[in-house]
């Protein structure tokens, strides 16, 4: 991989711009109509201890959540159509761009859009907090840079799934066994605690469960020392499913 | 070994196949080099090796001097790729799509833009800038895969069977552009198996067939070797087979092909024809005495079945 992945970067920066009013609009809205529909409507029956409203607690979840899902909608659908449906692939790899340059710039994207949207999420929060409590701490703007490191290890997950897929339907593979339970057992919506032992366990092995703990943290300041341990594990997520990544994606163009 | 492009015992090996079987060739610099063949030849294989995105098995290949296995990211610099496939960039719009190809060579932003406009006025495409690439005919498309390849101001231009799919139109079009390189000087790699193209631009070709080469040299040189200046084709009435191979069998120094169910294709290099004409002339088949081509070279060297 060299700078060169940039350039893959900045192609996909370009689409983006072109198709602004498609790409930017709707990611907005998703997680502001969730916010309502969950935190002022469900809200209102759920009282979690220790907590301001349950707007609070689920805001660190949506943080954590909707990053994730745009991450891997880029990484995992995105990329197959690109890389079969429209040749874009084909093409980069014909210039001096090898087949880790093309695959870590579009990880990156990813994770900017993952980023992007984390930004969207924490200025629909602010506007909240005023009512609900829900920015805590001025340590919430490191929600950002979590976002990106979100938006690294699920692009890293997608990718490495699309270097296997065989076809668009298979991602109905990773819709249902990846994408679910992360988004059901990562803790965004309950205290991971009212679980049963197993599926607790469980949770923790699931990359999405530290980023939530991370966010929530963040949020509400009280950081403790446990967090360091997610982000480690959270690095080591992301380290071990980039390069995984790459490796596979060379595995499955180059012939 | 001169040349541009310098192949030695060059291999391709994929899972149960061996797609290019130790070939050996060369470019010179500023000439159009065909490679030629059937389905399955083996000449994408040995055209992605080239191009540095196919790892080679074994042999050696240099491209401007350097070695594909060491040098891939500084050939790919020196490379106009032009695929086989159609693979324009579809969320771009024809001009971004030049101009986010010139990015990945790092070429300046000013350079790409004037090129860019000089690239889309050549292929008389400069009132489609704005235009999505859906949005435009199979034969534009080609024009534009092969500006986009011309971005990075190329040493070598490579292109895999740039007409297929065209219209005979478009394919003159493209066949005119691509002139017009070759005299300003660059030097082109061609795959096709239209023979017609590889008469109308490549100064000397190979024929591959089945991971090999059967034959190199000009196209002139090609024919006169295989297959003689002439050639006569008996198309067969019912019974006329039987009648038609009594009269080839009485005369000497004829090659006969006659695998097809109804023609009789009759090679000769030397002797006239007259006397074989005037025999057949007696039981009237429909003949016809034609100028020899490219493609019965093509076809002599590769067969007449089907490979794949």
């Amino acid at each position: 991989m060299s700078y060169r992945s940039y350039r893959v970067w900045q192609r996909n920066r370009d689409v983006v711009f072109r198709l602004w009013f498609a790409e930017l609009i709707p990611p907005l809205f998703g997680p502001l109509i969730m916010m309502s529909a969950l935190g002022l409507g469900l809200g209102v029956f759920v009282d979690i201890e220790g907590e301001a409203s349950y707007l609070a607690f689920l805001t660190p979840g949506i943080l954590s959540i909707f990053p994730m899902m745009w991450a891997m909608f880029d990484c995992g659908w995105g990329a197959y159509g690109r890389m079969t449906m429209q040749g874009v692939y084909d093409a980069v790899v014909a210039t001096p761009l090898n087949v880790e340059d093309v695959i870590g710039g579009e990880i990156f994207f990813g994770a900017s859009r993952a980023t992007l949207q984390g930004v969207h999420i924490l200025i629909a929060a602010a506007l909240f907090t005023p009512a609900y409590d829900v920015i805590q701490s001025p340590l919430a703007v490191f929600t950002i840079p979590v976002a990106f490191l979100t938006g690294l290890i699920f692009g890293s997950i997608a990718m490495s799934f699309t270097a296997y897929a065989p076809s668009m339907s298979a991602y109905n593979f990773m819709f249902a066994f990846i994408i679910n339970p992360m988004f059901w057992f990562s803790g965004a919506f309950y205290p991971l605690e009212s679980l049963p032992p197993g599926l607790q366990v469980l949770a923790y092995f699931l990359p999405i469960t530290h980023i939530v703990e991370l966010n929530r943290g963040l949020l509400s300041g009280d950081m403790e020392w446990t967090h360091l341990g997610n982000l480690a594990v959270a690095l080591g997520f992301a380290a071990l499913f980039f390069s995984f990544a790459l490796w596979a994606m060379r595995r499955r163009l180059v012939k | 070994m001169s040349g541009i492009i310098r192949a030695r015992g060059l291999t391709k090996q994929f899972p149960g196949l061996e797609a290019v079987k130790g070939i050996d060739f060369s470019v010179e610099e500023g000439e159009c080099f065909g490679l030629l063949g059937p389905n399955g030849a083996g000449k994408t294989s040995t055209i992605r090796m080239i191009t540095c995105v196919s790892p080679v098995t074994a042999g050696e290949l240099f491209v401007d001097g350097m070695d594909v296995r060491t040098h891939g990211r500084e050939i790919k610099a020196r490379l106009g790729v032009v695929s086989q496939e159609e693979n324009l960039d579809p969320d771009l719009s024809v001009r971004q799509n030049l101009l986010v190809y010139a990015r990945y060579f790092d070429i300046p932003n000013d350079t790409a833009r004037k090129r860019a406009d000089e690239a889309l006025e050549l292929f008389q495409l400069d009132d489609r800038g704005r235009e999505i690439v859906d949005n435009l005919s199979g034969g534009m498309k080609r024009r534009l895969i092969i500006a986009r390849a011309l971005m990075s101001d190329p040493k070598i231009l490579v292109l895999d069977e740039p007409t297929t799919g065209l219209d005979p139109q478009a394919r003159h079009v493209v066949w005119r552009k691509l002139r017009v390189l070759l005299s300003q000087g660059i030097t082109m790699l061609l795959t096709t198996h239209y023979m017609e193209e590889a008469a109308a631009l490549c100064h000397r070709l190979v024929v591959m067939h089945l991971g090999k080469i059967m034959a190199e040299g000009t196209p002139a040189d090609l024919i006169e070797r295989h297959v003689g200046p002439q050639v006569l084709e008996l198309h067969l009435r019912d019974n006329g087979r039987a009648e038609a191979m009594r009269v080839l069998d009485a005369h000497d120094g004829l090659e006969i092909e006659d695998e097809l169910e109804d023609v009789i294709y009759v090679f000769k290099q030397r002797q006239p024809w007259e006397p074989l004409l005037h025999d057949l002339s007696a039981f009237e088949p429909h003949m016809e005495l034609r100028k020899a081509t490219l493609e019965d070279v093509f076809l002599r060297l590769t067969g007449r079945g089907l490979f794949d």
